[in-house]
């Protein structure tokens, strides 16, 4: 079963400051942390991909009607911390092991070393039907 | 002898070879290696000489030869690493006298002692090509193709590290194809594999035979039932995988390839029998079973001609003689079922009295909510619609939150002509089910009944 963990641009549960006023040794604790998880789930066989998206303040809306020139709008938007910032997807065995997995991911470490309780979102990734036998 | 054919014989060889070699050495990674090399050694000799008189033996001494020459140089390259470090009286140099020895005591360092002393003993002679006769021994005339199965569907492994492994090792798919067939990279899948041989590297007796408890449903059923599981997963996983995509043709098929070298290991036990017919009736119903655009078609509604009549003559034939024993398993149970709606011509023929029989019987033997769903579909089809709802309702907490219970729902109350209670339990599925195809269906049909 494939799922897919998702990060948001909003504070977490036990940090509400921005990663970029953190300390140089914090910022690169959480980097270390978030490479060791990637290196595990490619260890365990449980890996699919993973990917960090650029700052929402570069993100485009597009709009169209199929007719007229499309509208672009430009962001940082008033709800950034709605905006998509990573996500992994991962193949498991059952539903708990990829809850497992967002826990682990959750607990990034934050200043002062401290887990931060990231809000990470499972989707299950729609599949074809189970064969009707 | 032609390319295709001798290409056929090597397939089919290669995991009783692979399974013979690991049993004696119990180095699943050499015999790969050596299995490899003993295969491209018969490609290119065979075409051109006389295929020798037991090949399997002739590929098995080749390949384990391979395997003694792999140990000993690497003994004595270890030696002359070690030589000034250590002065060992015993000598693992490359001259020992007997091969043999020199096998054992690599075995023996490598922490593999228990391994070293195969049974029938360690044949340091390789079948001269030239010669003309092979030296099979009893030992070499047992079909290893079970050894491997058992050792690839081993209890310590996930059921994901076991479908892989079956897949590589019995099945002789390479990394890639599995990684392709599950939609994974590649990277990922060898590191599976990888950790999947470790485990079992760890197993005291990994790729001993279970011991069969004389009569008894001993150890040995389990570690069956455990294989027998492994392949209709892998079956089942060419239907699930590829996203929107409904079918995998060459998974489903790799799963009734495995499933009938199982039943050449064991043409006698029902429930092999009975899973190779089960699959066969249902990969026979697989072209009807989406429409042009990879729309779900239902059973009931499926163009029947398309169904492979050559596949269900098989299936029938194999069912019919797997219950000649009794009832005795889920899988010959399933294929009996299977059976009697691919007899059906039209869907107004399936024979529903005797298919709630058999999921009675099912029931009993293997009792599981979903069996139970499918029991509900049959009473509906014998006793009316709402004597398969009643039954259906008494699921709603073991299958709460499943689309297919709510669908089951849907189809019933619509036989029912409860249009309303149809349409809410068709919407309530698609949106519990996480497989496109399904939500496509379950939608479309849910708003047909509202437009009417």
């Amino acid at each position: 079963m494939k799922y897919m963990l998702i990060k948001t641009c909003g504070p977490a549960a036990h940090c509400d400051t921005f990663i970029g006023d953190w300390t140089p040794e914090e910022i690169q604790a959480n980097i270390d942390f978030q490479h060791a998880l990637g290196e595990q789930l490619a260890k365990s066989g449980e890996l699919v991909d993973a990917q960090g998206l650029a700052d929402p303040g570069q993100a485009r809306i597009v709009m169209s009607d199929g007719r007229s020139a499309p509208v672009v709008t430009d962001g940082p938007f008033p709800e950034t911390k709605e905006f998509l910032a990573g996500y992994w997807i991962v193949d498991v065995d059952s539903a708990e092991r990829a809850i497992e997995i967002a826990a682990q991911a959750s607990a990034s470490p934050g200043p002062g070393g401290r887990p931060i309780g990231e809000y990470i979102e499972v989707r299950a990734i729609m599949d074809a039907p189970a064969v009707d036998l | 002898m032609p390319d295709v054919m001798l290409e056929d014989l090597l397939r089919e060889l290669a995991p009783q070879v692979l399974g013979a070699l690991v049993r004696r050495t119990g180095d699943f990674d050499a015999a790969e290696d050596a299995l490899q090399e003993a295969l491209l050694a018969a490609a290119t000799q065979w075409p051109a000489e006389v295929v020798p008189g037991n090949p399997r033996a002739w590929l098995i001494s080749v390949a384990h030869r391979r395997m003694i020459d792999a140990i000993r140089s690497e003994v004595s390259r270890r030696n002359r690493e070690t030589a000034n470090a250590i002065r060992d009286p015993q000598g693992l140099s490359p001259t020992a006298s007997d091969p043999a020895d020199t096998v054992v005591a690599a075995l023996t360092e490598a922490g593999l002692s228990d391994l070293a002393s195969p049974p029938g003993g360690v044949h340091s002679e390789a079948v001269g090509i030239s010669s003309g006769h092979d030296d099979s021994t009893d030992e070499d005339d047992r079909d290893d193709t079970l050894t491997l199965f058992f050792l690839c569907c081993h209890p310590a492994l996930t059921p994901a590290s076991a479908i892989a492994l079956t897949l590589r090792a019995v099945g002789g798919l390479t990394t890639e194809e599995i990684a392709r067939a599950f939609l994974l990279p590649e990277r990922t899948m060898a590191q599976r594999i990888a950790r999947a041989k470790k485990r079992l590297a760890a197993e005291a007796r990994p790729f001993a035979m279970p011991v069969a408890a004389n009569g008894q449903r001993g150890e040995w059923h389990e570690r069956l039932d455990n294989v027998l599981r492994v392949l209709y997963l892998i079956y089942t996983e060419g239907h699930t995988s590829g996203g929107e995509r409904l079918h995998r043709g060459d998974l489903s098929g790799e799963a009734i390839r495995l499933a009938r070298a199982l039943f050449r290991a064991l043409p006698d036990n029902p429930e092999v029998t009975g899973l190779l017919a089960l699959l066969l009736l249902t990969d026979a119903r697989r072209a009807a079973r989406t429409g042009e655009h990879g729309e779900l078609i239902p059973l009931a509604e499926q163009d029947r001609a398309l169904w492979d009549r050559e596949m269900i003559i098989e299936g029938v034939r194999l069912a019919t003689a797997s219950v000649r024993s009794g009832l005795i398993g889920p899988y010959q149970i399933q294929a009996a079922i299977a059976a009697l709606h691919a007899q059906a011509l039209r869907p107004e023929n399936t024979d529903w009295p005797r298919i709630l029989l058999l999921y009675n019987a099912l029931e009993r033997q293997a009792p599981n909510p979903m069996v139970t769903l499918n029991r509900a579909v049959a009473l509906a089809m014998v006793h009316g619609p709402h004597a398969g709802l009643d039954l259906a309702d008494t699921l709603s907490e073991s299958l709460a939150g499943s689309h297919r219970l709510d669908a089951v729902r849907g189809h019933l109350h619509e036989m029912a002509g409860d249009t309303e209670e149809a349409v809410a339990a068709y919407t309530a599925a698609a949106r519990a089910t996480t497989s496109l195809p399904e939500r496509d269906y379950l939608t479309i049909r849910a708003a047909r009944l509202r437009r009417a």
